[in-house]
């Protein structure tokens, strides 16, 4: 009876949760179909919303500018950031561990308004002292980006690399192997699906990101989240509910195909070894 | 040949070997984008603003064979001196506590639950806390902006029902920035809570419950402690970001909400104040050090736990 009391706590309390969380979402998708300008009076079915959005050239132009940045800060942060969960998690000791380990978790929580500020601080006495970059915009928000962004994807690898069976990969070296055709022909291949969550983290962290790319950015190079924070903070339109519908959707969309690639690589490896979890 | 292997031996001697490259590129790059910056915002802090591009006084100089270094202090003596700085930076701090506790409160049960579940729902479930953090972050800031306005749903609801007479007053106060750091920064609790509580050993709950303790004598004795790591780790994520939020407070607060993040983000965009912005920076980071320690050993056991 106790039993049932507390199971049924925590579940109910994981429904509210759950509930909280999507309400929210789902009346914002609800009220892209509104025709009317007011937002909380409902005034007919109606798309022209979308219309507009799609009309909207400043931005559809933020979208293709913050698509190419997350394409490439994520790209960049897969790079280092496996370079840096690798070492974090097969040199053992070494003299920077400490200090590569702090610079790794501190970006995970430090205040986008620190980070902002501190990168434009180093961008303007870069330009100072060599010269470069002459213009802010789609290289610093790049560079900012993908300093964040690592940090994220080392999280995410490394917590793979640690639960890789070392023994392949010292066996590819004892048959022979460089260190160096063993990264890429075994521990590459088994750590893909962390890099792919990576990548994908990091492509969300920067589309996402407004307040680090506000302080980075120059005239004329605006993203995404710079449009839609200056259209909201004047009140709330239609417009933006039609491109959170469509954000949600695109999302949902990812994380379903996700969800059932897991599933299938999860009966996949259950069959043949069935005592494993 | 001789001569060819000694070349080849001098020049490998000079390049640096792949150990020193595996390592070398995130540390420099980390170097360079992450901890460099500080030290200028540091430096930036004991300027003062002029009005020139960029809009500060330079710290160092070098004429006439002298190197001059000009500290100038007034930034902070400003800050300390103004009672609404300091007044911002309680009101962050207890914002964030507040949030933090929340979080605790609504995600502790939810992790609960969700590690209890079955297996094939495990996944769904961590789907489903991860998917609203994927989408826009600004965008589910700007759902509560229609839910809690004056003629808001929530208030229409309330109103519908009953169980108010007059529209509640909630967007632009701090209940509004509370409401909106929870739902934003909920998943962040939850995912360490979740990984934390699904791999502790069953058997110790059973062996507990063998030896006659209650279930709920169990858990305060038992579950909660072990989780302590991901309580610390799920805390830090959301307390550290929510004390320099700057969205959040802009979009649901009011005129009253005085959060650092805000009134950086102001001195720094409205008034190009760069020094006393660097110094709010500054002090908000000396503030929040103790908590990003915090959250840095928690990673850093749980990375030896699974090393």
């Amino acid at each position: 009876m106790a039993r049932l009391r507390n199971v049924s706590f925590s579940t109910v309390m994981l429904v509210i949760g759950l509930l909280f969380l999507y309400i929210p979402m789902a009346i914002l998708m609800f009220y892209s179909f509104n025709s009317s300008r007011l937002v909380t009076v409902w005034a007919g079915f109606s798309t022209r919303w979308y219309v507009e959005l799609f009309r909207d050239q400043q931005l559809l132009s933020a979208v293709w500018m913050s698509l190419r940045i997350a394409f490439f800060s994520a790209t960049m942060a897969v790079c280092i950031g496996t370079l840096a969960a690798f070492v974090m998690t097969r040199f053992r000791r070494f003299r920077g561990r400490t200090m590569l380990s702090s610079m790794i978790t501190a970006p995970l929580v430090m205040p986008e308004v620190i980070t902002g500020l501190s990168l434009l601080l180093l961008f303007v006495h870069m330009a100072q002292i060599i010269g470069w970059p002459a213009d802010r915009g789609m290289v610093t928000i790049w560079i900012a980006h993908t300093t964040f962004c690592s940090a994220y994807v080392a999280v995410v690898v490394s917590s793979r690399l640690r639960e890789l069976d070392l023994s392949i990969e010292e066996a590819a070296m004892d048959l022979g192997a460089t260190p160096f055709k063993t990264f890429f022909l075994i521990t590459i291949p088994v750590i893909t699906p962390a890099l792919v969550a990576g990548w994908l983290l990091a492509f969300t962290l920067s589309l996402d990101d407004l307040v680090i790319a506000s302080f980075v950015s120059g005239p004329g190079a605006s993203t995404l989240p710079m449009v839609v924070f200056s259209s909201v903070r004047l009140g709330v339109s239609p417009k933006i509910n039609a491109l959170a519908t469509l954000i949600i959707l695109a999302v949902s969309l990812i994380a379903f195909i996700a969800w059932y690639l897991m599933r299938r690589a999860e009966e996949k490896r259950r069959r043949p070894l069935p005592d494993t979890e | 040949m001789m001569g060819q292997g000694g070349i080849l031996a001098r020049l490998r001697r000079w390049l640096p070997n792949g150990r020193v490259l595996v390592f070398g590129i995130p540390f420099i790059w980390l170097l360079l984008f992450f901890l460099l910056p500080f030290a200028l915002v540091l430096k930036i802090s004991f300027s003062s603003a002029v009005i020139s591009i960029p809009p500060y006084q330079p710290v160092f100089s070098y004429v006439n064979e002298t190197l001059s270094i000009v500290l100038n202090m007034g930034n902070y003596l400003f800050l300390a001196s103004d009672s609404l700085y300091v007044a911002a930076y309680i009101g962050s701090l207890q914002i964030a506590l507040i949030s933090t506790l929340l979080c605790l409160l609504l995600g502790y049960p939810m992790a609960y639950a969700m590690a209890r579940a079955p297996l094939h729902w495990q996944l769904v479930l961590l789907l489903l806390i991860m998917l609203p953090s994927w989408t826009s972050f600004l965008i589910r800031v700007y759902a509560w902006m229609g839910i809690l306005s004056n003629q808001g749903l929530l208030n229409n609801l309330l109103l519908w029902l009953g169980v108010i007479k007059e529209p509640l007053r909630l967007m632009n106060t701090n209940i509004a920035v509370v409401i909106g750091i929870v739902y934003a920064y909920l998943p962040f609790m939850i995912l360490p809570l979740y990984a934390n509580l699904v791999k502790m050993d069953p058997s110790l709950l059973e062996a507990a419950s063998d030896l006659g303790s209650r279930k709920v004598n169990t858990f305060w004795r038992i579950t909660l402690p072990l989780s302590r790591g991901g309580i610390i780790a799920g805390s830090m994520l959301v307390f550290i970001p929510a004390v320099g939020e700057f969205v959040i407070p802009e979009l649901l607060g009011g005129p009253n909400t005085l959060m650092i993040g805000k009134v950086l983000w102001e001195e720094f965009f409205n008034n190009r104040d760069w020094p006393v912005a660097s110094a709010l920076a500054v002090i908000m980071l000396a503030l929040l050090i103790v908590p990003i320690i915090l959250f840095h050993r928690s990673q850093a056991k749980e990375m030896e736990k699974n090393g």
